[in-house]
C-alpha cells in the first residue's frame, strides 16, 4: 500500500476545495489511496453474514439455522443462528443450504478449453512420454470460460494441470477458481506429478507400446532420480549433477514431498501402481480406479487414497467395468475418496462433480459421505484441509449457496463465495 | 405348407401384443402427460395396449385381471429418445457426401448391450440415427424396444420393403466439411443439398410424365425415391445443426422445398427461438454438462429448453448416446428444469413431443387409451435424482426390471456388462 502524507488526505476528503496549482501533485495522490482503499473494501476486505436453514460445516454436524461470519476473505464464526450476533455493516446472504466450498479433485480446466481445438488444449504434450518438468502453471489460463463454468456450480477449489495420456505428462496445482491471473488463483503451484499407466498411453506414443513396457520406463524414470539423489549429496560439489527440471521433480516425489498421482483405470494397472508405491516408497494417489471395485482389499491395505473417475463416465475403452456403484464400495470399505471432473476428448469439456457426486448418491453413496468426498475428504487427500473443505474460524471463506438438496438436478446454485468474495450471485 | 404358414402370421401378433390377460397397475402416481398427473390412480393394459387410464375408483378392474400395487409408485409414458446411436448403427460411408438410399435398419445390432442399456434408462421409443459426418448421412430408423433379437422385431414399420420405416439423417455445420466430395464451406454445403433437392424434383417430373407407363418411366433410383418420400412430406427430415446462422439456413431449405424437418441439438436456439418459432419448426435439444467441444457448440445453453418454451417452440430431448448415456435420460429433463423449463413441459420434451417429431403420437407418448402400452415405473418422481427407473414396459410386456438381477446391471454398469464386442441375447428366443 502506497504511504500518503496527511495533509494530501485531508485535502481529498475536502476535495470541492479549490486546487491550487502547486498542490495538484498531493491532490491527485490522494485520491489514488482513496481509490485503492474503496477497491479493497469492495471485493476482498467484503465482510458478509451468511444464514442458511442446513449448514453443513464438514467440521460436525450440520447446523440447523446456522450462520457463517466471513471477515477479510477468511471465516469468522460459525454457529446457530440464535448463538451468533451479526455485526453491523454486515451484508446478510440467506440460503437453504450452505456448504464449503466444492473441491474438483482432479480436472484438467484451464489447460484445456472449450473449443477443444490444438491452441486450447495443453493438458497434454505428446512429444516424450516422460516430462515430469512440465508445469502447470506456465499453461494455465485463468480466464478460460470453464473456469467459471465449475465455478456456477459450486466448485471454488480446482486440482488441475497435466492430463491422463502419457507415463509422465507433467505436474498439476492447486488453484481457486477465480482470479484473472494464475498468480491469483494459486494455491499451491505444485500439487502433484501426473502418471498414466494403460492402454491410454499407447494411443499418443509408440514407445511404450504395451502396458509393461510402460511400467517398464517409469521404473527407470524413477531409479534415475535415485540415482540423481545420490550424486546431489556427494560432498564434492564438482560431481554433483547439472541441474535437471525432470529428475529434481522426480526427487521430490521419492522424498514425499509431493505424490504420484497415477492414472490406473483397470486392475491390472491399478496392481502395479500399488507395487511401484511399494518398490520406491512414493506417496501414491490412485486417480480413476473403474475397478477399484475388484481390488478393495488391496487398496485399502496399501493405505492409499483414490480420486474416482467421474460417476456417468462413459462405459467403453479402459473404463468399459465403471459402475455407478463404486464411490459408495469405497465408501463402505472405508477407503478415502475424492470425486473428480476428470477429461474427455470431445464433449462433455469438463463435468461437474456436484453432478458426479449426485449419481454416486442416487448409487448407494450416503449422502454425508458425498459431501465428505466434495470438501473436507478431498482437502485432506490434497493436503489444503488446513486451509479449505469445513466452515471453521480462520479458514478461506470458500462457501456455496443452494436453494435446496444440493444434490436434486433441479436445485440451483445462488451463490459462490471465494476468499469472502461473492464471485456468482445468481442462481443456476 | 401355406396353411401353417398362414396360421404362423397370425400367431406373430399374438407373440408380440402379449398378454390376452388384462393387467392392472393401480396406487401409482400416474403422469399421463397429456393431462394433469393422477394422485392415486389406475392403468388398465390388454392386448398390448392401454385400455383404460384414470383415478382410483373411476376406473372398472376386469375381473381377470392380474392386478399390480404400485402404491408409491409413479407411471409414465416410455421415454422417446429422438436421436440416438445405439445398436452400434452405421450410414454411409466417406465415398459421397449424401446418402438418401442408406438404410440404418440394414446396419444395427439390436442385441448389443446399449439396447438394452437404453432399456434401463425407460427408454421404449428410439429414432436410431447414423453421424453428422455428411451433409445426409442416411435413413433413421424408428425402433420399439421390444424385447427381440432381430431388428424386424423392433421395427415400427410392418414391411422395410414397402414401407417408411424412419426419417433422414442430415446435418450442416463443421461436422460434414471436409475434401471433396465434402464440402468446404458452409454455402457449398447449402449449394450442394439443394441441387440434390432439385435432382429429385427433376425425378418426380418425370415419374409424373409418366403417368404409370412401364416404357416411359425413369429407372428407379433408390437416393432419389427416399428424397421424394421427404418432399412428399412422408419422411421426417432429422436435421443437426449448431449455430444460429446454420439454423437459418435449415430453415431457409425448408422454405423453399416444403419439406417437414425436426433441427437437432440446436446449440444456439436461445439466439434464434423466435424465428424458428415462426417457421413453425419443432427443436430436439441436447442438455449437456459443459458447453463447448467445438467452436459451432460453445454457446450451447442449459437455457435452450426454456427459450424454445417461451417462443412457443414444440421441445424434445434426446440423448444422442453415447454423447450423453440412455440411462440418465431422465436427468436431461431435471437439468432443463434446472434453467427454467416448465417440469410439465420438460416432461412432454421426454414423451408425447418427441412422439410427434417422430409422427407416431398418434401411437404412443402419453397415457391414453387406445396408445401402446410402453410405460416406466419409477421408485419417485420422474425429475428428482434420487429416482430410479423399476421398470420398462413395451406393449404390455416388460422388458426391464430393476430387482431382476441380470436386468439391474445394466443400470448400474460392472464386469463384463458392456463391451463394443457384447451382445445382449433375451432369453426365451
Amino acid at each position: 500500500m502506497q504511504s500518503v502524507e496527511p495533509a494530501c488526505l485531508t485535502m481529498a476528503m475536502f476535495s470541492f476545495m479549490k486546487v491550487t496549482e502547486n498542490k495538484r501533485w498531493c491532490h491527485m495522490k490522494a485520491w489514488s489511496f482513496l481509490l485503492a482503499l474503496s477497491l479493497l473494501a469492495s471485493s476482498v476486505q467484503a465482510q458478509l453474514a451468511v444464514r442458511a436453514d442446513t449448514l453443513y460445516t464438514m467440521a460436525g454436524a450440520p447446523i440447523e439455522n446456522g450462520v457463517v461470519l466471513v471477515r477479510n476473505g477468511k471465516i469468522e464464526q460459525v454457529g446457530a443462528a440464535q448463538t451468533i450476533r451479526i455485526p453491523e455493516g454486515y451484508r446478510v446472504l440467506e440460503a437453504s443450504v450452505v456448504t464449503p466450498g466444492l473441491i474438483d479433485a482432479h480436472s484438467v480446466v484451464g489447460l484445456a478449453g472449450i473449443l477443444n481445438y490444438n491452441h486450447d488444449q495443453d493438458q497434454l504434450d505428446t512429444s516424450d512420454p516422460i516430462q515430469p518438468e512440465l508445469r502447470a502453471i506456465d499453461a494455465y489460463n485463468a480466464r478460460e470460460k470453464l473456469v467459471e463454468w465449475v465455478r456456477s456450480f459450486g466448485v471454488t477449489t480446482l486440482h488441475t494441470g497435466h492430463g491422463p495420456g502419457a507415463v509422465i505428462s507433467g505436474q498439476t496445482m492447486l488453484v481457486k477458481t477465480r482470479g484473472e491471473t494464475v498468480e491469483a488463483a494459486l494455491i499451491d503451484s505444485v500439487a502433484a506429478v501426473a502418471a498414466t499407466l494403460g492402454p491410454m498411453v499407447e494411443r499418443y506414443f509408440r514407445s511404450p507400446g504395451t502396458r509393461a513396457k510402460a511400467i517398464a520406463m517409469l521404473r527407470a524414470e524413477l531409479l534415475k532420480a535415485q540415482a540423481y539423489r545420490r550424486k546431489l549429496q556427494d560432498a564434492d560439489s564438482a560431481r554433483r549433477p547439472e541441474p535437471d527440471l525432470g529428475m529434481e521433480m522426480l526427487v521430490r516425489v521419492l522424498d514425499g514431498q509431493i505424490p504420484l498421482l497415477i492414472t490406473a483405470q483397470q486392475v491390472p494397472e491399478i496392481m502395479a501402481a500399488l507395487r511401484l508405491q511399494r518398490e520406491f516408497g512414493f506417496r501414491l494417489i490412485l486417480d480413476g480406479a473403474a475397478e477399484a471395485y475388484l481390488v478393495l482389499d488391496e487398496i485399502k491395505q496399501a493405505g492409499v487414497p483414490v480420486i474416482l473417475h467421474p460417476t456417468m463416465v462413459r462405459p467403453r475403452g479402459e473404463t468399459v467395468n465403471a459402475t455407478l456403484e463404486t464411490a459408495a464400495r469405497l465408501h463402505e470399505a472405508g477407503i478415502p475418496f475424492a470425486f473428480q471432473s476428470g477429461f474427455e476428448s470431445y464433449v462433455p469439456k469438463t463435468r461437474v462433480v456436484l453432478f458426479e457426486a449426485a449419481m454416486a448418491v442416487a448409487n448407494g453413496l450416503p449422502r454425508m459421505a458425498a459431501l465428505e468426498a466434495l470438501t473436507i475428504q478431498a482437502a485432506r487427500l490434497l493436503g489444503i484441509d488446513g486451509r479449505v473443505g469445513s466452515l471453521e474460524p480462520g479458514k478461506d471463506a470458500d462457501l456455496v449457496l443452494f436453494d435446496g438438496d444440493p444434490f436434486e438436478y433441479t436445485t440451483h446454485v445462488c451463490g459462490v463465495i471465494i476468499e469472502g468474495e461473492l464471485v456468482h450471485e445468481t442462481c443456476r | 405348407m401355406r396353411i401353417r404358414l398362414t396360421l404362423l402370421i397370425v400367431f406373430i401378433p399374438l407373440v408380440l401384443y402379449g398378454q390376452e390377460q388384462p393387467l392392472v397397475f393401480r396406487g401409482a402416481q400416474l403422469y399421463p402427460i397429456s393431462r394433469p398427473p393422477i394422485e392415486r390412480g389406475v392403468l388398465v393394459v390388454q392386448h398390448g395396449k392401454i385400455v383404460a387410464v384414470g383415478p382410483e375408483g373411476s376406473v372398472s378392474i376386469p375381473k381377470e385381471a392380474i392386478v399390480y400395487d404400485m402404491t408409491g409408485k409413479v407411471i409414465m409414458p416410455g421415454l422417446i429418445d429422438t436421436h440416438s446411436h445405439i445398436g452400434r448403427v452405421e450410414g454411409g460411408d466417406r465415398s459421397a457426401s449424401m446418402h438418401p438410399a442408406v438404410r440404418t435398419l440394414d446396419a444395427i445390432d439390436v442385441r448389443h448391450s446399449s439396447v438394452q442399456r437404453a432399456r434401463s434408462g425407460g427408454i421404449t421409443t428410439v429414432n436410431v440415427m447414423s453421424g453428422s459426418g455428411h451433409l445426409l448421412s442416411g435413413q433413421t430408423v424408428y425402433l420399439k424396444l421390444r424385447k427381440g433379437n432381430t431388428i424386424e422385431e423392433l421395427l415400427y414399420c410392418r414391411d422395410p420393403l414397402t414401407e417408411i420405416c424412419g426419417g433422414l439423417k442430415m446435418a450442416n455445420g463443421t461436422n460434414p466439411q471436409g475434401d471433396p466430395p465434402f464440402p468446404g464451406t458452409r454455402a457449398k454445403a447449402a449449394a450442394l443439398v439443394r441441387q440434390q433437392f432439385l435432382k429429385a424434383l427433376a425425378y418426380r417430373r418425370k415419374l409424373e410424365q409418366a403417368k404409370g407407363d412401364p416404357e416411359k418411366m425413369p429407372e428407379r433410383d433408390l437416393d432419389m425415391e427416399a428424397l421424394l418420400e421427404v418432399l412428399d412430406g412422408r419422411r421426417i427430415v432429422h436435421f443437426h445443426t449448431h449455430r444460429h446462422d446454420d439454423i437459418l439456413t435449415v430453415l431457409r431449405l425448408k422454405r423453399e422445398f416444403g419439406f417437414r424437418v425436426v433441427l437437432h441439438h440446436v446449440s444456439e436456439a436461445w439466439k434464434v427461438a423466435d424465428e424458428i418459432a415462426a417457421a413453425g419448426v419443432p427443436c430436439s435439444i441436447i442438455i449437456l454438462d459443459a458447453p463447448g467441444g467445438k467452436l459451432e457448440a460453445a454457446e450451447i445453453r442449459m437455457e435452450n429448453g426454456a427459450a424454445l418454451e417461451k417462443a412457443g417452440v414444440d421441445v424434445a430431448i434426446h440423448t444422442d448416446d453415447l454423447i450423453t448415456d440412455s440411462r440418465w435420460f431422465l436427468r436431461a429433463a431435471a437439468l432443463a428444469v434446472r434453467a427454467g423449463m416448465s417440469p410439465e413441459k420438460a416432461l412432454e420434451a421426454l414423451t408425447l413431443a418427441g412422439a410427434r417429431m417422430l409422427d407416431l403420437a398418434d401411437r404412443i407418448g402419453s397415457l391414453d387409451p387406445g396408445k401402446d402400452a410402453d410405460f416406466i415405473v419409477l421408485s419417485g418422481n420422474p425429475l428428482s435424482g434420487y429416482t430410479h427407473v423399476e421398470q420398462t414396459w413395451v406393449e404390455g410386456q416388460k422388458v426391464f426390471d430393476r430387482s431382476d438381477p441380470e436386468d439391474r446391471k445394466y443400470a448400474v454398469g460392472g464386469t463384463g456388462v458392456f463391451d463394443d464386442g457384447d451382445v445382449f441375447v433375451h432369453e426365451g428366443h
